[in-house]
């Protein structure tokens, strides 16, 4: 059933190695900019100041950290469902050449103070112009090797994938939009201005979370966790629901961020429906991940790659359940502009993407490398309890301080002065910015040790391309499950 | 006021957001009746391992589905969000914050009023007076005068006796109600008098002399002249300053933006230019003679030259 070529693995293996790299920089820049929120000493010099250092932090975590994450875990899976090697192996070299150099130029640029001034859109547009080449070469090298699938059928991974990449590079575009000015200093303007551009602004930023950090590791989940777990996904029927009520929804949510503020009314009521609309199919993605280890729920116990995923899709639950609530406009009154929102956002980014992305790089790197397992199994279990224990840490605190701050901000005295001035409200943040910095730090530790575990694996192993797998012809009417044969 | 320039583009809202909201719900409807076959896959192997089961939708999932859709679809007939249609409700954010404002200012204008019809020394002696001008001034001025009033680099300290405008209390009141808008001109407006950056270190020292800091004594005898030729007109010949123009006291120990010698030629060669807002028309009268009282008890007020009930002249207008 083997035939002599094999996958195109080089680019996986870099993007997995470089995923855990980026991961342990993304997140020192989160601990160092936590610790200023503790000690404003540390703001030392400008180009390493809070305000430089936090669109790092975000861009670090969400392009570098997760994108290279997305990129990894797209190509080694979708050419394994698709049972053909890479399409245009050349262009794929590309994407990973490319994106580390967006990368690198974000890291310069932005302690420097170049920026278009648009949350998770702050690279200046020479920038923005290599992110669209390799953003284009993503998909045709994605699309290309679903067009050459083997297979009648395209793997539900691949659904979110392909949604992820396509909705990605008409965000981009559309956010990026400007007039440029100067080549250096790289200085551009606004396509847009007043609440439209805040509109876009917002538009772009909900549905980064969406279908960066939302569909595209959907997908991840949909290869690994029953590749790990070895059980048929839940429900296909479920499958075909979340993912067109989600990435149908996700489009409309944007407002739900500007509640209060000088958008139209009708606009606000719209982005709240739909933010609530959202989480049933949500929670479709994490019904059908937790639902596949039906039947193997032991596998738990001692499986540390396993404990990865489904807490990651735990914390998914629990972040998409807590984002409709936070959209609708009374709890938003409380929450927004507090630390709650940073703890929503981190039970998102770390519990979620960070917790599904590590699982999946631990599955691979074994198989990358020749290996059957990592280095070091009970290594993973350690990491597991220590980020499991800082996610909790981080969001618990976040939660407090942001209740609290809401709570002190709207307090008012009975002749109607404020009860708390704002700095009070600062004073009292304080005991949970240093559990946040624990949480952080604990997190960080995590992936150092992953670092560990990675290159002692590399090193005690050596790369190998797998042979490109025929597909195995399947009967294409339902089938007793009792027929499937499991390893 | 509509958000929309054309009747057309209400409708196509309306059309758009319903037909997606329902949408939602057709598209679980149509799924929900598809055949599901408990405990079979749908027939399809990928990677060798990765198969589906045809398992239906969950129960409490699905009606978790419809809930939102048919709760959303209650939320469009109550508030805005069908284009123009403003809703059942006729809910409006702009509604909402002005019935706050009248609320607030129904429940809490007869305590304002009732001190704004006190005298300003009165209210400063009165504790709950000032326990309200603490919350306000802390709200709306400690962001520049510091949480202690006691100001920063380019912002007047409150407790001191030194005033740039006057520390009488209807004076203090007359600065919170309109501002003020203190500049010295670079070089005072004649850098040929001066004398250029030289002649700036100059006055910079006999400035220093002053003050009773330490000074080169020949630049100072030098700088002494082009003092009384260039600032004196609004320092005063004997450099204390002016307050009917905001002209510093140069012979005090208080130095707004600092007293080195390189931090003084700075201001005289570059200029300065400050600005208090006035806060008349943002909080009202009442509040600004709240706070007013509240700056006069923290004990910098100097007495009035003239009796309190002359000096305080408040216009109880805007609120």
């Amino acid at each position: 059933m083997q035939s002599q070529a094999t996958y195109n693995y080089k680019v996986v293996r870099q993007f997995a190695v470089m995923t855990v790299i980026w991961g342990i920089v993304g997140m020192l820049v989160g601990v160092i900019i936590a610790a200023q929120l503790v000690w404003p000493e540390l703001n030392v010099v400008e180009w390493l100041s809070y305000g430089r250092l936090r669109p790092l932090h975000t861009n670090a975590v969400i392009f570098a950290f997760g994108g290279c994450a997305l990129f990894a875990s797209a190509y080694y899976s979708v050419q394994r469902t698709c049972h053909t090697p890479l399409f245009a192996p050349r262009l794929a070299a590309f994407t990973f050449w490319g994106w580390q150099l967006v990368i690198v130029l974000a890291a310069i640029t932005l302690p420097l103070g170049f920026t278009q001034a648009k949350e998770y859109g702050e690279l200046e547009w020479p920038i923005d112009i290599l992110i669209t080449l390799v953003w284009v070469s993503y998909a045709v090298v994605f699309f290309g090797t679903i067009v050459q699938r083997k297979t009648s059928h395209i793997y539900v991974s691949n659904w979110f994938f392909g949604g992820f990449i396509l909705t990605v590079a008409i965000l981009h575009l559309v956010e990026s939009a400007a007039i440029p000015v100067t080549f250096w200093p790289m200085k551009s303007y606004s396509a847009y201005a007043g609440v439209q551009d805040a509109m876009v602004q917002w538009w772009y930023g909900h549905n980064a979370v969406g279908f960066f950090l939302t569909a595209g590791f959907l997908g991840i989940m949909y290869y690994f966790v029953p590749k790990q777990a070895n059980r048929p996904v839940y429900s296909y029927r479920l499958s075909v629901v979340h993912f067109w009520a989600l990435i149908f929804t996700y489009m409309w949510a944007g407002p739900h961020h500007l509640h209060y503020t000088a958008l139209p009314d009708w606009t606000q009521s719209v982005g709240m429906i739909f933010s609530l609309i959202l989480l049933a199919p949500s929670w479709g993605g994490m019904i059908n991940g937790i639902m596949t280890l039906s039947g193997a729920w032991h596998k738990l116990r001692d499986d540390p790659i396993l404990k990865f995923l489904v807490t990651s899709l735990s914390f998914y639950g629990m972040s998409t359940f807590e984002g409709p609530m936070m959209s609708i406009k009374t709890v938003n009154a409380l929450s927004h502009y507090t630390d709650w929102t940073i703890g929503h956002v981190h039970s998102g980014a770390l519990g979620w993407v960070a917790m599904v992305s590590i699982g999946a790089i631990y599955y691979m790197i074994p198989r990358l490398f020749g290996k059957n397992e990592m280095y070091s199994v009970k290594l993973i279990n350690t990491h597991f309890w220590i980020s499991t224990i800082g996610v909790v840490l981080y969001i618990a605190s976040m939660w407090i301080a942001g209740v609290m701050q809401g709570l002190m901000w709207r307090a008012t005295n009975p002749d109607g002065t404020l009860t708390y001035s704002f700095v009070e409200s600062v004073k009292s943040t304080y005991p949970f910015y240093m559990i946040r910095l624990l949480g952080g730090v604990l997190f960080l530790s995590g992936m150092l040790l992953m670092a560990y575990n990675m290159f002692k694996t590399i090193a005690g192993g050596k790369a190998v391309d797998a042979p490109v797998l025929a597909p195995v012809v399947g009967s294409g009417v339902l089938t007793p499950a009792a027929a499937i044969a499991h390893a | 006021m509509s958000d929309f320039v054309s009747g057309f583009w209400s409708i196509y809202i309306t059309v758009i957001v319903l037909v997606s909201v329902i949408g939602c719900g057709v598209l679980l409807w149509s799924q929900d009746h598809a055949r599901s076959t408990p405990g079979m896959t749908m027939g399809h192997v990928w990677d060798e391992t990765l198969e589906e089961y045809n398992n239906p939708l969950p129960n409490w999932w699905r009606w978790m589905f419809y809930i939102t859709v048919a709760f959303s679809l209650a939320y469009l007939a109550l508030y805005p969000g069908l284009g123009s249609y403003a809703g059942q409700l006729n809910w409006s954010s702009r509604g909402q914050y002005d019935k706050e404002i009248a609320d607030a200012n129904a429940s809490y204008d007869p305590i304002f009023d009732g001190y704004l019809k006190q005298d300003l020394i009165a209210v400063a002696a009165d504790p709950k007076a000032r326990e309200m001008g603490r919350s306000l001034f802390l709200t709306y001025c400690a962001q520049c005068h510091g949480s202690d009033a006691k100001g920063a680099k380019g912002f007047p300290n409150l407790t001191d006796k030194d005033w740039l405008w006057g520390g009488e209390p209807g004076q203090i009141e007359t600065t919170i109600l309109d501002g003020r808008s203190g500049v010295m001109p670079p070089y005072g407006g004649n850098p040929d008098a001066v004398g250029g950056e030289t002649g700036a270190r100059e006055i910079a020292s006999y400035v220093r002399s002053l003050s009773g800091l330490t000074y080169d004594s020949i630049k100072a005898s030098q700088g002494k002249e082009r003092f009384a030729t260039v600032c004196a007109a609004c320092h005063g010949l004997d450099g204390k300053g002016n307050q009917a123009l905001g002209a510093p006291n140069l012979t005090d120990k208080t130095w707004l933006y600092g007293s080195s010698e390189a931090t003084i030629v700075e201001t005289i060669t570059k200029g300065r230019s400050n600005s208090m807002p006035g806060h008349r028309d943002f909080l009202g009268a009442a509040k600004v003679h709240l706070l007013a009282a509240y700056v006069v008890g923290l004990g910098g007020s100097v007495q009035p030259a003239t009796p309190p009930a002359a000096a305080v002249t408040v216009s109880p207008g805007n609120k």
